[in-house]
């Protein structure tokens, strides 16, 4: 296929201009990134600077573009849940979630309590791990090393309890169309049980840990602020708007997968700074760890799959005694299930703000088009904004604050 | 997306209303998006750009349906839950040179979405800051989600000896 390049493309605006006047201050363009450590995957931003301060900063982003939208499009209904995992690789929990909910819609299908319930345990699960590597390399990117190991103690526990239920420490493509890929395990709620019952604890401990540390307040108290309206303007979502005072939150604003039963409250501060994100993210360990507690208090007896042939793939012991399952099961693997003509749109919280997929279906066995609405994308957008007139040192604990991943940012 | 919102909603630029799994879809016409956009926005609060992509509908004529989800919003700083709202429109542009206008002059976050959006399906967006390839790298060739750019292959691969 050969298309001609377009007009527009131009480079980056020119940044090596020198100013017009020889009084006025000389800048300097700096180059950060792609593999800066501090920008937790592969960004580059091209910064302005005058003296010590930045004038402007242009994210170039891109350098993880692997198409998943487009594979999407050549994979079953079926297939593409371990897309999705690959999307967001620190809350994959979050996006098969999504993912699930999208073509749960699209097929109306009912789920039952006990499979709701668990992902919405899982999912809390899965913020705990991202909110934890999150502490612990924003902790490390400012010099604070120790609390890079105790964040990771305790992640190694989630992963191992996401291993216990999927078999897979991190790709787990656990929660899928339908209910769950696999029974829970027997025993999981003394496990989860016994972890979630120590981590506020441990929570307490990082509290300390920091709170206490002067040189952690210095670096993080009236850093990286940014109005709420620049924020809403440009389409951030998650810690960063609550940490502003506006309580947005997909759990109870439209909630979904039973979270209304749920007693946990929206975590906000109102400093609008890294310190008050930092804050709602460490409540809201707590808030998860509450949910998780609840959840093995109050789960639901039953199934853990839907009733639906036809989508879920069938119980390996009647696939052996029963025609019926046999068919459906190869059906199922060979051609895949087909999904009703329609598109949805369905948001969910993830770890980092407000991940949505819009599904266009056909009729046909695979996607026609899903478009994944990534929190990372909508939140760097923000990033020239919040680095405008702020100092290059402080630009490390600002961007720390944002909190993205770069996979879901390119996708 | 609320079913309450419906009869509100009164623009000449919305040709056609949608139900469909509790979401509501407005299909416009593309030259006035401008101005609907800010008709959402200024009167009824739908503050939030949540995303804008598009559809490829290749060989149908119009090809491609450019979609704009919405929420409404109150910006201010409250404790109380915000009251979200959600909407699709949807607007269709010929597959012959895709241009439509930019709405980065009333949200803001257009800007990354719509180059996302010219990057991947090739539209064009009139009056945008800085349209340029977000994702792909800049001298790239050719839309890669348009239905008739190819999955696998290698524009460079080697075609041997006889190829030559």
């Amino acid at each position: 296929m050969k298309q001609p390049l377009v007009d527009h493309v131009a480079t980056i605006p020119a940044l090596e201009e020198l100013p017009a006047s020889p009084s006025a201050p000389r800048r300097m363009t700096l180059n950060m990134g792609p593999q800066h450590p501090s920008t937790h995957g592969v960004l580059r931003i091209v910064i302005e600077l005058e003296g010590e301060t930045i004038k402007t900063a242009i994210p170039d982003i891109g350098f993880l573009h692997t198409g998943i939208e487009k594979q999407c499009e050549f994979t079953n209904w079926a297939q593409t849940v371990t897309l999705t995992d690959r999307v967001d690789y620190l809350s994959n929990l979050a996006n098969n979630l999504v993912y699930a909910l999208t073509v749960e819609k699209l097929l109306q299908l009912e789920i039952p309590a006990k499979a709701q319930w668990m992902r919405v345990m899982l999912a809390e699960i899965d913020r705990l791990n991202s909110h934890l590597v999150w502490l612990g390399t924003h902790a490390l990117d400012i010099g604070a090393m120790s609390m890079f190991f105790y964040c990771f103690r305790e992640r190694e526990e989630v992963l191992r309890l996401k291993e216990m239920f999927s078999g897979q420490r991190m790709m787990t493509s656990y929660i899928r169309p339908g209910g769950l890929a696999l029974e829970p395990p027997r025993g999981w709620d003394k496990m989860v049980g016994k972890f979630i019952r120590q981590f506020p604890g441990r929570v307490d401990e990082y509290e300390n840990l920091l709170d206490n540390n002067p040189i952690w307040k210095i670096r993080t108290q009236g850093v990286g602020y940014i109005s709420i309206e620049d924020m809403l303007d440009l389409g951030v979502t998650g810690p960063m708007v609550r940490a502003a005072g506006i309580p947005l939150d997909v759990r109870k604003t439209e909630p979904y997968s039973s979270y209304e039963k749920f007693d946990f409250k929206v975590c906000t501060a109102t400093e609008n700074d890294v310190y008050a994100r930092y804050r709602v993210r460490l409540e809201e360990m707590r808030e998860s760890a509450k949910i998780i507690e609840q959840a093995i208090a109050g789960m639901p007896e039953g199934a853990w799959q839907a009733n639906a042939p036809g989508v879920v793939l069938p119980d390996r012991e009647k696939m052996k005694t029963q025609m019926e399952s046999l068919i459906y099961h190869f059906k199922i693997v060979t051609e895949g299930y087909r999904v009703p003509v329609g598109e949805v749109f369905q948001a969910v919280e993830s770890p980092r703000g407000e991940i949505a997929y819009y599904a266009v279906s056909d009729g046909t066995q695979k996607p026609y088009r899903l478009h994944m609405r990534t929190p990372s994308f909508g939140n760097l957008q923000a990033l020239p904004t919040l680095l405008k007139d702020t100092l290059i040192a402080d630009s490390i604990a600002a961007l720390g604050s944002m909190d993205f991943v770069l996979g879901d940012t390119d996708r | 997306m609320s079913d309450t919102l419906n009869p509100s909603l009164t623009h000449p630029a919305i040709l056609e209303t949608k139900e469909a799994f509790g979401e509501t879809t407005l299909i416009a016409d593309a030259a006035q998006i401008v101005d609907l956009c800010q008709y959402l926005k200024r009167e009824k609060k739908f503050n939030r750009l949540c995303s804008i992509t598009a559809v490829d509908w290749n060989p149908a004529e119009p090809r491609f349906e450019v979609v704009y989800h919405l929420q409404e919003l109150d910006p201010t700083p409250t404790t109380a839950i915000p009251v979200v709202r959600r909407l699709r429109v949807k607007i269709r542009v010929s597959g012959t040179n895709p241009e439509v206008d930019s709405v980065t002059g009333v949200w803001r976050a257009a800007d990354w979405y719509e180059r996302e959006t010219f990057d991947m399906f090739g539209i064009g967006f009139r009056n945008h800051p800085n349209l340029i390839r977000i994702l792909m790298p800049l001298d790239w060739e050719g839309y890669p989600l348009r239905k008739d750019f190819p999955t696998h292959g290698y524009k460079y691969s080697y075609k041997g000896e006889e190829a030559k």
